[in-house]
């Protein structure tokens, strides 16, 4: 069948599950005085709205936006316009870079290119924040998709322009920025820093300042005011981390109270140097050997790193990772598929708040279903297809023995998918103790974190050891 | 990990497919329902705290009991297991009842049953012939009779959006006629007894039933040419299939007779005082006379042909479920709407009977007796449309002409059911999606069935 029949039912089966999920409440629903992301959302729509640039919006009702007087409106009128705004800004941005990915992707067949476009639309982590919690990433992690598009089909102007986009759209993004700066330099060493290569570096240090000039021009008026975006935009006052997150600090927090120990500007320089010193070796080899592959790879394990250590992480920052890990799944189809469940599973908290049990569950199950039948995922825990076979026949050069990792990665699958389960339902059954109010949350983000500190290990390994002898085995599948 | 493969089953498409489809079922949970819903929750009351004698005479609510028997007992057992749900449901008085609990109860009852409309296609690709096929998945015959009947968009909008409960009845029409392909015929006579005393909406497709089984079971044996040979007459098979028949109605009906409650029962069955079109205009034939004769009735009154004092104070597209009187045309009687049907269906029956073509030709006659009943009854709803709809795609995954006429009837049937959802414009957005979306595959089929079957010429 022809390949754009298929993508277009793939693209109406990923729009009809974010739809089905919109229905839903949102977050902050009916919770007053603070409401949630929504009315965050709802609140700087009044404030853009209100001061100056008045002029585009005459079909709003402009209840909704009424400065002052809208605070914490809630109508179904305003929830429809509300989710709509996020199915539109999907459509335009978000769902054609997936597709075109996927339609990009070299060395593997069309079927598998549309289910990979089927698996990569399903991850649920992404929907239910978007059309669950309301927000809207998949602005950001669109533009950034176009840039890793436009770089990995060397149309690297087009990129750079589209991740600087995505980077003021949300700051969250300079996660990604580290490995698209290595990779860029990289292929302007490598074109030769007297000839090709400067003039590209001149060309995209011209984009990316234009690009940064244009956003930022109407609040450089004053240094004050420039000052104050940068100080909302990176608040550092706020603490090394805030509620329960994944990551190694609200981890070791529960051993050492860290946070109540350390004095901030002690917090702010360990958290720098770890983050920092976890993603140089990826870093270094990509400006040494920039590929596309190592690029995707670097992505992941950057903003791994970033999540699990740096400074006032939230717990929706993993979708920052997700999109990479996304990205690789024709790779490791089995690492990236248990990857994103882990990612679903590490937001469970914050989706039970939001009274988004059911869709988690059923949007879970789905994307699990989809990529086993979609990759056979089961059958491709060799250590060839995990990627791990120069680690492994080096490991072997100092431990013959060492030929179990397959064995062992199953078994770490098995007990990661038990123990989720396992920890969902008791969250959703049981009362916490009366004395460990956070119980639950708090075991949720330690096994997530756990989880996450091994892929990162196996993200690194695989850069590290991945070297052009390798590439040159890989199987086409 | 091939053990863990094996264990949750997705190595399998058709397992994926009606997994996919459940899943997709509980997302549409929170979506609007229909008055349905009350009927539903107050047929749960009426069964389950009401002794049977009073089954079919209890009004406090406006949604009386109104189908067979056997949907009432199925009622009753879904009760049973209500009442760890929400006590609160099962109170007769309890009107418009809603709570979480409820909605989720009934919810799941509806994917629950599913179960068995599941079962079913998967009998029914069992009858395709899937021997000249391509190698690529999406090109067989059963993945893809699979995808639009498990994936079928009007009743996942009728029965999990809606709410009601058609899956489980299309399930048991499914099977039997799955049963006749197999040459299973005393099951499948069975079954359809079964089901019409589940729903007697079925009765549309019951002639069908009769003069196939009649003809072609109950005849043993054909001359050379095809007619009929009457020496072959078996009477041993014409009593059992009666025998068959009769038990069911007599387990059904049975407890109403001893209690002389059957003209009660046929009156709230066949509610002919509900007037010729439902509130919404089933698009049928009837839709277009009431159409022709209000515009026929303005021109009337604009060239003062007519009285204003002399028109019936009751209009037809109030919305209102009455009777009335048309203004210019003759007035239409349940009579007329029957005969009216009759004629529509002879020709197919007559094909029937005369020149039977095995099961594909009663699945035809099928189809069309359907249709006809859809276009020429008395009081139709909309939904009816999909006891068309399901019988089609069986035959249009055989032939590229009957995946021709699908494609249309698919699209504009599904198209029809939209007034169905009723609320709020983000419905009305799932609703285009969804159709979208059932036109893509609708499509889909039709492409792959004229590569496939390009060499048989289209339209017999």
């Amino acid at each position: 069948m022809e390949k754009w029949y298929l993508m277009t039912v793939v693209v109406l089966i990923g729009l009809t599950v974010r739809w089905t999920v919109s229905l839903n409440s949102y977050s902050g629903a009916g919770k007053p005085p603070m409401f949630g992301d929504y009315e965050a959302q709802r609140h700087w729509q009044e404030i853009t709205f209100n001061l100056p640039v008045k002029q585009w919006a005459k079909f709003i009702n402009p209840d909704w936006i009424a400065l002052h007087t809208s605070r914490g409106y809630e109508s179904q009128a305003h929830k429809l316009f509300m989710r709509t705004t996020v199915l539109i800004a999907d459509l335009l941005i978000y769902i054609p870079a997936v597709v075109l990915y996927c339609c990009c992707l070299k060395e593997i067949s069309t079927k598998k290119k549309i289910a990979n476009a089927l698996c990569i639309l399903l991850y649920p982590g992404l929907i239910l924040i978007d059309y669950g919690h309301f927000q809207y990433n998949s602005v950001s992690l669109g533009f950034a998709l176009w840039g890793v598009l436009g770089i990995s089909c060397d149309c690297d102007l087009l990129g750079s322009l589209a991740f600087c986009l995505a980077i003021n759209y949300k700051q969250m993004e300079l996660y990604h920025a580290l490995p698209f700066f290595c990779f860029l330099l990289g292929k302007c060493f490598k074109k030769g820093l007297k000839g090709k290569g400067f003039v590209l570096l001149v060309k995209l240090a011209c984009i990316v300042v234009a690009s940064f000039v244009l956003c930022w021009l109407p609040f450089f008026t004053e240094r004050e005011q420039t000052l104050q975006v940068l100080r909302r935009l990176f608040p550092v006052d706020r603490g090394l981390f805030e509620d329960k997150v994944a990551n190694i600090w609200c981890s070791f927090n529960v051993f050492l109270k860290i946070k109540d120990i350390l004095p901030r500007h002690i917090q702010l320089i360990m958290s720098f140097c770890s983050t920092f010193l976890s993603l140089l070796p990826a870093c270094i080899k990509l400006i040494l050997q920039p590929s596309s592959k190592g690029f995707k790879f670097t992505l992941v394990s950057c903003a791994l790193s970033f999540f699990l250590f740096s400074f006032q992480v939230h717990e929706k920052s993993i979708l920052l990772v997700s999109l990479p890990v996304c990205l690789v799944l024709s790779e490791i189809p089995f690492m990236s598929t248990w990857f994103l469940l882990v990612s679903t599973f590490s937001m469970l908290p914050l989706l039970l708040k939001d009274e988004l049990l059911m869709p988690s569950v059923v949007t879970t199950m789905a994307f699990f279903i989809a990529c086993v039948t979609s990759f056979s995922i089961f059958e491709k825990t060799s250590e060839e297809e995990l990627q791990l076979k120069s680690f492994s026949i080096s490991v072997r050069k100092y431990l013959p023995c060492f030929t179990f990792l397959s064995r062992i990665i199953q078994y770490l699958f098995l007990i990661s998918v038990i123990t989720m389960v396992l920890l969902t339902l008791m969250t959703v059954t049981l009362d916490p103790p009366q004395k460990l109010p956070d119980l639950f949350s708090v075991l949720v983000c330690f096994v997530s974190c756990l989880n996450f500190l091994f892929f990162l290990v196996y993200f690194n390994i695989i850069i590290m050891w991945d070297s052009k002898s390798g590439r040159n085995q890989k199987k086409i599948s | 990990m091939a053990a863990l493969t094996i264990a949750t089953g997705t190595g399998n498409w058709f397992s994926a497919l009606a997994l996919g489809v459940t899943l997709l079922k509980c997302l549409l949970i929170p979506t609007y329902h229909s008055t349905d819903f009350e009927v539903h929750r107050n047929w749960l009351a009426i069964t389950h705290s009401l002794p049977i004698s009073q089954w079919y005479y209890e009004a406090t609510s406006e949604w009386t009991l109104d189908y067979p028997p056997f949907f009432a007992w199925f009622e009753y057992i879904l009760s049973h297991v209500a009442k760890y749900f929400d006590q609160e449901m099962l109170n007769v008085h309890n009107l418009n009842y809603s709570s979480s609990r409820t909605l989720l109860f009934q919810r799941f009852s509806v994917i629950f049953m599913d179960v068995l409309f599941v079962y079913a296609v998967r009998e029914c690709c069992k009858c395709i012939d899937g021997k000249k096929v391509g190698k690529e998945l999406t090109e067989k015959p059963k993945f893809i009779l699979s995808v639009l009947l498990l994936w079928n968009f009007g009743l996942l909008i009728v029965d999990h959006i809606h709410f009601q409960y058609n899956g489980f009845l299309f399930g048991l029409m499914l099977l039997s006629i799955a049963r006749l392909f197999q040459k299973r015929h005393m099951e499948g006579a069975f079954l359809f007894a079964v089901l019409l005393h589940f729903k007697h909406i079925y009765l549309y497709v019951a002639p069908a039933y009769g003069v196939y089984l009649l003809r072609s079971y109950c005849f043993t044996a054909n001359k050379p040419d095809g007619s009929i040979r009457w020496k072959s007459f078996s009477f041993v098979r014409v009593i059992s299939l009666g025998l068959v028949v009769f038990l069911v109605s007599a387990l059904s009906l049975g407890p109403f007779l001893a209690l002389n409650q059957l003209p009660q029962v046929f009156s709230r069955l066949f509610p002919f005082k509900r007037g010729l079109c439902h509130a919404y205009w089933a698009p049928n034939f009837w839709a277009l006379y009431n159409a022709l004769d209000k515009v026929l009735s303005v021109i009337g009154l604009k060239l003062k042909f007519l009285d204003p004092n002399n028109i019936p104070k009751a209009s037809m597209t109030s919305g209102l479920v009455q009777q009335f009187q048309h203004t210019v045309l003759p007035s239409v009687t349940p009579l007329a709407t029957l005969i009216c049907t009759l004629i529509a269906i002879l020709p197919s029956i007559f094909c029937l009977w005369f020149k039977p073509q095995g099961p594909r030709g009663f699945l035809r006659c099928l189809t069309l007796c359907a249709l006809s009943s859809f276009m020429f009854g008395w009081h139709v709803h909309e939904k009816a449309i999909l006891l068309a709809i399901l019988p089609m795609s069986l035959l249009s995954v055989g032939k590229a002409g009957d995946a021709s006429i699908f494609l249309i009837l698919t699209t504009t049937g599904h198209y029809s059911l939209f007034p169905l959802l009723f609320t709020a414009p983000e419905k009305k957005n799932l609703f285009l999606i969804g159709w979208k979306l059932s036109t893509c595959l609708a499509w889909g089929l039709w492409k792959s069935a004229v590569n496939l079957y390009s060499l048989s010429p289209p339209g017999r």
